[in-house]
């Protein structure tokens, strides 16, 4: 038995490591989503109603629930796909380090 | 030229145009007919998911309910896109990752459980029905509004087109004759949007002519609309009268739903890769948006246009004192459809335009539609000014019009007094809308008998060309039965798409999610939950539907259409309780939820 883990090992790791990251990528894109619709666009609405969205005749919290949140929920795909292809190319580097290394294909 | 010649022909072009490309793109495989051979580029998806997704109801309704309800239609706006946010962060690419054909094919092989897959069928056989039925119906509509046949003939003329294209190219022909049909509807959409934003507000981009000011007003436009309500004693438009907690559970109920809707998930299995599954939900928003945000425009300009054209208008020309306008011409077009009434109450032969039903329900009427004394021909059925006579007794209150909401998509136009061809664009709008919704569905239907239901579960033997067979025969089938319910449409129908959406949300979103996210779930915990969560919905929802439940009953004040978000809740917390006091699942299913979650090692992606 050597104390180095087996190439399996360091790839189920290298796996393990991705998924933490997707999940934090994903929480971090739902927080705003959730906070753009049902935040400002529900829930906070009649306060943010007393504001206008500058430069235009939109009381602030109508024009997240008509307007600005699904422009948002737009950005948070479009931000997922860049972010979500990062980390699968992370992924990709790691490995291609450990199964490099070790020889195997 | 005249609309009707107008209609027939842009209608007749797109028809054409849909029939040539699915002429092009037959399925030659099962794999073609229920993933398009999986090989559809994310650019071209995201279109084809676009155009099925939105349908007759959020092309020719969704704005008169906003136009309608103001502030509390941001529910339809938010659920409706909001919801592919969900679909795209938690489950397009794991499903893409698993890589099957259908939904049920993930809860049977997840949830290694017969009893799932059937639960999930039946659920899937359900909803699509529901929903293919009102397409049907759509298409009638249109049809017979714009081209004068009778609304059955209409339904059966869009039975052939999409038997046609379903039955011969399966998602393959669906796929790229959505395409063009997004086209057709977002041009059909937007133009009449852009005419309407420049005639109220000088801009030629309806979402921004929607915060900008109105023409001659020197106020904003939603601050002239609120004036107007307030002047008429509507609630304001931008703050509407819905309670803060029913909007939010049925913006959550939306949202879960169209995350669970088994003919959107299926579109992410279309694409080659992972990666294409992503970029493909980025596309299917990118194009919804467009619509979804010039729909509330369109809402707005219409209500106010609506507002200044009828209030205290004289019916007659004739009696029209001074400068003053009378009753527009669309007015009586549209009564003669039964789709606009007006009782003289206080008989000043003046529209009075006020809060609350201008009439009562007849005895037997689910809800208040008004019932012509005569047809439209017939001077019997005529009042003291030429309008129609009700059947329906006056309420008390000072209210004179009723107006369907369905008609402020189509009567837009002509209530802006747009050139024929417009009018004619929209008609082919709302059929493409309708149709690619009609024939999304139609290939669920035929995916889930013929693969989940004989291939996976009673005819295991069947051979890829049987299958091919069944597959066609069964969307053959719902095409006739879906032509069937758009003729004689259940009464609540409109009812029933309450239930579509908290179905899908209470039962699959969950099954889906846990199953991604929480390896041990188990086939018995899925099971239970997704039957708790239907129960729970499915009761609510006949309760206060059918078996006459009344207002103060409701829980929290949740009306019926928001109750999916506790039935999400219902279902996890079943799932987790049951889950952690019984065996975990075998550990093959736990290997195949790693094996989902990361990317599969391709070697070849560094190396050269």
């Amino acid at each position: 038995m050597s104390d180095h883990p087996t190439v399996d090992e360091r790839d189920r790791a290298a796996c393990a490591r991705h998924w933490q990251r997707s999940l934090r990528l994903i929480a971090v894109l739902l927080s705003v989503w959730f906070a753009a619709s049902f935040g400002c666009g529900i829930l906070l609405r009649e306060t943010l109603d007393q504001y206008m969205l500058p430069g235009t005749g939109f009381p602030l919290g109508f024009w997240f629930a008509q307007q600005g949140a699904i422009v948002i929920f737009v950005g948070l795909i479009g931000a997922y796909v860049l972010l979500a292809s990062r980390i699968d190319a992370e992924l990709d580097a790691e490995r291609e380090a450990i199964h490099g290394e070790g020889g195997s294909r | 030229m005249t609309v009707q010649t107008w209609t027939y022909l842009l209608v007749g072009v797109s028809f054409a145009l849909y029939i040539f490309i699915a002429v092009r793109s037959r399925a030659g495989s099962t794999n073609d007919f229920y993933v398009a051979g999986g090989g559809v580029p994310p650019l071209a998806n995201g279109m084809a998911t676009a155009a099925d997704w939105m349908s007759a109801a959020s092309f020719l309704s969704m704005a008169g309910i906003i136009s309608f309800t103001g502030y509390d239609g941001s529910v339809y706006l938010l659920g409706w896109t909001g919801g592919y946010v969900l679909l795209a962060l938690l489950l397009a690419p794991y499903l893409r990752r698993f890589g099957k054909f259908t939904v049920p094919d993930f809860i049977g092989d997840r949830y290694y459980s017969r009893t799932a897959r059937l639960v999930a069928v039946v659920a899937a056989l359900f909803v699509s029905f529901t929903y293919v039925a009102g397409q049907m119906r759509g298409v009638g509509v249109v049809f017979s509004r714009f081209l004068e046949v009778p609304v059955n003939t209409g339904v059966v003329i869009g039975m052939a087109i999409v038997f046609f294209y379903a039955v011969l190219g399966g998602m393959k022909g669906i796929t790229y004759t959505q395409v063009a049909q997004y086209c057709v509807l977002i041009t059909a959409f937007l133009v009449p949007a852009i005419f309407l934003s420049i005639m109220s507000t000088g801009n030629v981009i309806p979402q921004l002519g929607f915060g900008g000011e109105a023409v001659g007003a020197g106020t904003s436009l939603l601050a002239k609309l609120d004036g107007l309500h307030a002047e008429l004693g509507f609630d304001a438009y931008t703050s509407g009268s819905k309670s803060t907690l029913d909007v939010f559970c049925i913006t959550m109920a939306l949202m879960v739903g169209t995350a669970g809707l088994p003919h959107v998930i299926v579109r992410f299995y279309t694409v080659p890769r992972v990666r294409d599954a992503r970029v493909s939900a980025f596309w299917a928003l990118f194009f919804i948006a467009i619509l979804y945000t010039a729909a509330p425009a369109v809402a707005a300009f219409s209500r106010t246009n609506l507002i200044e054209s009828v209030e205290d208008a004289p019916y007659r020309a004739d009696t029209a004192q001074g400068d003053e306008t009378p009753l527009p011409e669309w007015f009586k077009n549209w009564e003669d459809t039964d789709l606009i009434a007006w009782v003289d109450k206080n008989a000043d032969g003046r529209v009075q335009y006020r809060p609350g039903a201008a009439f009562e329900a007849l005895p037997g009427q689910a809800k208040v539609m008004p019932i012509f004394s005569g047809a439209p021909g017939d001077p019997l059925g005529r009042g003291k000014h030429g309008e129609r006579l009700l059947q329906n007794p006056p309420t008390a209150n000072n209210n004179e019009l009723y107006v369907d909401r369905d008609i402020m998509v189509l009567a837009a136009p002509e209530i802006a007094a747009l050139p024929n061809w417009v009018i004619a664009l929209v008609a082919a709008g709302g059929l493409a809308a309708a149709l690619s919704t009609a024939a999304g569905l139609l290939l669920v239907v035929s995916s889930a008998v013929s693969h989940d239901l004989l291939k996976r579960g009673f005819a295991p033997n069947l051979s890829e060309r049987g299958e091919l067979i069944a597959a066609r025969s069964a969307a053959a089938v719902a095409v006739v039965v879906a032509g069937i319910l758009g003729i004689h449409p259940p009464g609540f129908v409109a009812e029933v798409v309450a239930f579509a959406f908290g179905l899908a949300a209470s039962s699959f979103f969950p099954a889906i999610v846990l199953g991604i996210f929480w390896k041990r779930t188990n086939g018995t915990g899925a099971v239970l939950g997704m039957i708790a969560g239907l129960g729970f919905t499915i009761s609510y929802i006949v309760y206060f539907k059918f078996l006459g439940g009344t207002p103060d009953q409701l829980w929290f004040g949740i009306s019926p259409e928001g109750i999916g978000a506790l039935g999400v809740l219902v279902n996890t917390a079943v799932t987790v309780g049951v889950t952690l006091v019984t065996p975990a699942p075998p550990a093959a299913v736990t290997e195949m939820v790693e094996s989902i979650r990361a990317p599969r090692r391709d070697p070849g992606a560094h190396a050269s």
